[in-house]
């Protein structure tokens, strides 16, 4: 198949999803079994990186600013807008595509090879409405809200390693995070957040949906969309910084 | 009843399904016999709507499944229940959950209303006792009773199952073939089974159709079947010297029986 093929199929399969719910409560239901999913079993991934990067982006700031003539609290500064506008919301979303992105795959292909979604077909049921919508919806709701939470963590983080490490004081740390704020980054990081939900909820169902075969193909599925979800978000990210920033 | 006037399938050049006429009655269990590759799955994702035939039309009591619009389809599948092969059970969820699903889905009964049906059908089956447990913890046998229980819940009009009896030992399967045949009976359903099973043929086929590269080959019951002329079916049915010598035996029983009733005796 051209890429050409996958991606009409895939337009297809978002317009698929498109019809009256046949009943409104199941949905509901599935939903909120997404949102904890995809919100609750991706916090502890997201909170380890966060804290993480937000450290390391303070040693390696520090490390790269040597001059006497720099005061340390833009350290503070740097860590705050870089965690802000890429390591939050990019970082954490390849993480969340690999963790939620290679789930949706595998559950959604282990379905259509057992025959669970040909199950649903006969019921009457529109599987991509009832399987992957709620996925969709469940990843803009719970995305934005993980990638926050990164962000408030990555920079929290920061600042411990900054103090645990000498490298400033609190006061330094917190006189450089409150000047130059710029409102404007925490909208990009949420536009960000919300173009790649899309993308990690969608390009994994895409893949798992239309698996054919057995379980050699449902990994080799959820390997696809998982690297095929970095990449969008990669160039999604690029696409957005030259058009917003 | 279901009527297929015509149906055919064609993917790519290969043409799976060629101008296949056959008439489903309410009451009887109709099996779909043939060797692998002789398009019975084919034929019968079609006749379900999982594959879109190119030509044919397929009539449920009439109404004209290959045109209908998306939501008369709809409407027209909660009368149907099938049983997959593998049973597609729902990982996730219980025996209970996966039988209660349908019901949930699209009934407005409150829960206490729904579990009584759904202890209703479980027994219905002969699976007690499974109710809390989930697809990987029961035996194949128990799969295929949660599946058929998990179809017949709403009380469909047509049961279709796709080979119930693979993967199973010969005891279960009778089982399960005699559990699909009282249920077509006693709900008046439609019932179309796909099966290998030579048992299956003999014991429940109130109405078999053989398939050979496909095309419809042969048409009749379990009691004709024995004295078909057919090589092709002959051969498929009566592979083994077994089965050969089982039907020497079964004609000689009915012969003798014919001398008998001539005599008199």
């Amino acid at each position: 198949m051209t890429v050409f093929n996958h991606f009409g199929r895939y337009l297809l399969m978002i317009k698929g999803m498109f019809t009256k719910p046949e009943n409104w409560r199941m949905y509901w239901k599935e939903l909120m079994k997404q949102c904890q999913d995809i919100g609750i079993g991706s916090l502890g991934i997201v909170v380890i990186v966060a804290l993480f990067i937000g450290a390391v982006s303070t040693l390696q700031t520090a490390y790269q600013l040597v001059s006497n003539l720099i005061p340390k609290s833009t350290i503070a500064q740097i860590v705050r807008d870089t965690v802000i506008l890429e390591f939050a919301p990019t970082i954490t979303c390849i993480v969340l595509a690999g963790v939620v992105g290679s789930k949706i795959a595998s559950e959604l292909g282990n379905m259509r090879v057992s025959e669970q979604i040909d199950a649903l077909e006969i019921m009457g049921i529109n599987t991509k409405a009832y399987l992957i919508m709620p996925k969709i919806l469940a990843s803009f709701l719970m995305i934005p809200v993980l990638v926050i939470i990164a962000g408030v963590l990555g920079i929290w983080g920061g600042r411990l390693a900054g103090i645990l490490s000498g490298i400033l004081s609190p006061e330094q740390f917190d006189e450089g995070l409150l000047s130059g704020f710029l409102p404007f980054n925490v909208s990009f990081a949420l536009y960000k957040a919300y173009t790649f939900a899309f993308i990690i909820s969608s390009i994994p169902a895409y893949f798992g949906y239309f698996v054919k075969g057995g379980a050699l193909e449902i990994g080799k599925a959820s390997t696809t969309a998982v690297v095929t979800s970095c990449i969008m978000i990669l160039f999604a990210d690029y696409i957005l910084a030259a058009l917003l920033l | 009843m279901i009527e297929i006037k015509n149906l055919r399938k064609v993917f790519g050049d290969k043409v799976v399904i060629n101008n296949v006429s056959a008439v489903m009655e309410a009451g009887k269990t109709n099996l779909i016999i043939g060797a692998s590759g002789s398009g019975k799955t084919v034929f019968m994702k079609c006749l379900v709507g999982l594959f879109e035939p190119d030509e044919g039309h397929i009539l449920y009591n009439g109404q004209d499944f290959t045109n209908m619009e998306d939501e008369q389809r709809k409407e027209l599948r909660q009368q149907i229940g099938m049983l997959f092969q593998g049973s597609a059970l729902f990982d996730s969820q219980t025996v209970e959950q996966n039988v209660m699903f349908p019901l949930d889905m699209f009934t407005r009964l409150n829960h206490h209303e729904k579990l009584k049906k759904v202890n209703e059908v479980l027994d219905r089956v002969n699976l007690k006792d499974a109710n809390k447990k989930f697809p990987a913890e029961i035996s194949g046998g128990m799969k295929k009773r949660v599946g058929i229980a998990r179809a017949i819940v709403l009380n469909p009009r047509y049961l279709f199952c796709d080979e119930p009896n693979s993967g199973l030992d010969p005891q279960t399967s009778l089982v399960i073939d005699k559990l699909i045949h009282e249920v077509t009976k006693e709900f008046n359903m439609t019932t179309v089974i796909n099966t290998h099973d030579m048992n299956s043929v003999m014991e429940i086929g109130d109405h078999i159709i053989y398939m050979y590269q496909g095309e419809k080959e042969w048409e009749g019951s379990n009691k004709q079947i024995i004295y078909s002329k057919s090589k092709k079916l002959n051969d498929f049915i009566f592979a083994s010297e077994f089965l050969q010598d089982v039907k020497e035996m079964r004609m000689i029983e009915a012969e003798g029986k014919a001398v008998n009733g001539k005599n008199g005796n």
